[in-house]
């Protein structure tokens, strides 16, 4: 009897994608973290193999699966052995190009959709700003209108894909704040990075995700036509809300299925590694730590998959969202953690993977909106 | 054009094999998969397809359970599906097997039908070559390069010092060797696609071949004993300690394997 979500076809994308991620990713992990960039090829190549658009309609390029084909190739591009490759994928699939999909006009899909699928355009999203994080009405990034179009002014921070975008979804204030419609004043447009006034100021260097490309980005005068508001005028905040719901989830299933690649290795480890005369998968101690965590993986899989079924059937509950974004964040944090405990002095080395998944993991709990921002949105729904 | 790619369900040469009594693997106690050599010929015929619109149908002789291995080949993007089910076939030889394919053809029209040069498990080699000689066909074989223009085929036939360019009339047919492409891997569309791919499941009765022509108690060849392979041997290893005897040492050592 088949108790997962998935049928024998996700079965066999998976077997695909693993092998492709196996063959043509993994041996470049190493690599790309030290040179502190993903290779370029990698989007194309993906788009090639219709990766980047599983759950995309045929019509625009997609494969016209459902989400669960999405999952499949979350959980899968965690075993790259880099925390970069499922994030910057991640940010170009199910973050910068949804709502493209969502509210964009025919145009707009065609021109950017379809490329982004192809992996001929990589995308980023823009909503962070140095003074304004999970805090979004506290934008500053301005648009001013100007004759048939938009001039823009501004900065967007730890911008993923930002470096090297072609364009950038971005979240624009478009007029003031009003005290009677708090929400309003915001919009969404697609900003091609060869505009001029565009740059990028600076690569940031960080602690982990090293590589992946993060920006901050500065705008002056930049000159943006008309068409490229994406949706509705002073409606961006409603729309960047709805496209954070799928930031969120698709975050806590590659932080779940990341959390099992960990905990598979540290097992692997543990039984391989002697003290005292035996594996130290042989102490109580041991066992009972890879038991905890893998008691914790799986309560934490099932919430994940009951949102990803009910984002399935295009419901989604805010809630239970943060829920599964707080939890997978500080799991995938703590079995990492966990694990380099295990591995004892070989986790700490710059030799081995531990390390590299340890920086990678603790992005988690801080992009995509924080722990604290997701206990807020919970504890708000609740009515506490 | 009409293509027929044969594929074989294999088992996973990565997986222990359990040896039955009537000492032939027995195909359902591990992971069975489609012969990885397939993925060459299936990967030829897929080109063809898309450069000239060739109609590609794959074939399979094997149980029931190997049906997933035919929608696996169909998932690459082919047509439709003949699969010859039967249990007289059971433990049949390469010859036995040539003819099965060579009468499961017969029922179809085709213009070309490419092979994997062999599969990963008997390693015979013999099947493509048999099936042409029962259908009075050209046969060419360990192609790593193939190309159709109007009706002939020409491929470069692989050898130890090097290819022959050989050609031939179609209907013809052709193995092809691992060299000959990068194969593809399948879309998600594609392994959706398969699902309802036109599948024909057909009987020896259905191909007009008789059991006595078939199966284990008709084979030609008889299996008598088995072994594992040897363990590898170690190689030999020359060290250089920068004096440049490792050098003669390396040159000797060629000689002496008739390498120089």
């Amino acid at each position: 009897m088949r108790t997962t979500p998935f049928t024998t076809e996700h079965d066999a994308l998976r077997a695909s994608i693993r092998r492709f991620v196996e063959d043509e990713l993994a041996p470049h992990a190493r690599e790309w973290e030290e040179d502190g960039w993903i290779a370029d090829w990698v989007w194309p190549r993906m788009g090639e193999l219709g990766l980047l658009g599983l759950s995309v309609p045929e019509e625009y390029g997609g494969q016209g699966g459902d989400y669960w084909s999405t999952v499949v190739l979350a959980e899968e591009l965690t075993r790259c052995g880099s925390g970069s490759l499922p994030m910057a994928i991640g940010v170009q699939t199910d973050m910068a190009t949804p709502p493209i999909l969502q509210f964009g006009t025919e145009q707009q899909k065609q021109d950017y959709l379809v490329p982004a699928m192809q992996g001929t355009k990589i995308a980023s999203i823009g909503i962070s700003e140095p003074d304004a994080g999970s805090d979004v009405r506290a934008i500053r990034t301005r648009a001013r209108p100007d004759g048939d179009g938009w001039v823009l002014n501004g900065s967007k921070t730890y911008i993923t894909n930002g470096v090297r975008a072609d364009f950038v979804t971005m979240v624009v204030r478009t007029a003031d704040a009003d005290p009677g419609d708090p929400w309003g004043g915001i919009s969404l447009f697609l900003i091609e990075t060869d505009l001029p006034g565009f740059e990028v100021a600076a690569k940031l260097d960080k602690v982990g995700m090293r590589a992946s490309d993060t920006a901050l980005l500065h705008l002056e005068d930049v000159p943006v036509p008309g068409d490229a508001l994406l949706g509705t005028v002073h409606e961006g905040f409603k729309q960047i809300m709805w496209q954070l719901q799928g930031e969120r989830l698709i975050g806590a299933i590659g932080g779940v299925a990341g959390a099992w690649r960990t905990w598979e290795s540290a097992l692997a480890y543990t039984r391989e590694r002697e003290a005292f005369g035996r594996p130290i998968s042989g102490f109580q101690v041991t066992r009972h730590t890879l038991v905890d965590l893998a008691t914790e993986i799986e309560a934490a899989q099932a919430l994940v998959y009951e949102a990803c079924d009910a984002w399935n059937r295009g419901e989604y509950d805010v809630e239970r969202v943060a829920m599964c974004k707080l939890v997978a964040a500080q799991l995938a944090f703590k079995v990492a953690d966990t694990s380099m405990q295990l591995h004892g002095g070989y986790g700490y080395s710059r030799e081995f993977d531990v390390e590299r998944n340890w920086r990678d993991s603790r992005l988690a709990r801080i992009g995509g909106g924080a722990d604290e921002v997701q206990r807020e949105i919970i504890s708000k729904l609740m009515g506490l | 054009m009409k293509i027929i790619v044969p594929v074989k369900r294999t088992p996973d040469t990565a997986a222990e094999k359990v040896i039955g009594d009537d000492r032939t693997v027995d195909r359902d106690a591990g992971e069975s998969v489609l012969c990885p050599v397939n993925e060459f010929s299936i990967e030829e015929a897929v080109r063809l397809k898309e450069s000239q619109d060739a109609e590609v149908t794959v074939l399979l002789v094997g149980p029931e359970s190997a049906q997933s291995t035919v929608r696996k080949a169909l998932s690459y993007g082919l047509d439709g599906g003949l699969q010859v089910t039967d249990d007289a076939i059971a433990g049949s030889d390469a010859l036995g097997t040539a003819r099965v394919i060579a009468k499961a053809l017969e029922s179809r029209e085709w213009d070309l039908v490419i092979f994997g040069n062999q599969s990963t498990d008997a390693r015979t080699c013999l099947v493509p070559a048999a099936v042409a000689e029962l259908l009075g066909v050209p046969s060419l074989t360990y192609a790593r390069h193939l190309e159709v223009e109007g009706d002939t085929v020409t491929v470069h036939r692989e050898h130890e010092e090097g290819w022959d360019v050989v050609e031939a009339q179609l209907p013809a047919i052709v193995s092809v060797v691992e060299a000959i492409n990068e194969p593809r891997y399948p879309s998600f569309k594609g392994i959706m696609a398969a699902k309802s791919k036109p599948l024909d499941v057909v009987s020896l009765a259905d191909l007009g071949v008789s059991a006595d022509e078939v199966g284990a108690g008709n084979a030609a060849a008889t299996m008598y004993e088995f072994e594992p392979r040897p363990p590898k041997e170690a190689g030999t290893v020359v060290e250089d300690d920068g004096s440049g005897a490792a050098a003669a040492q390396l040159a000797d050592w060629m000689v002496d394997k008739k390498f120089a």
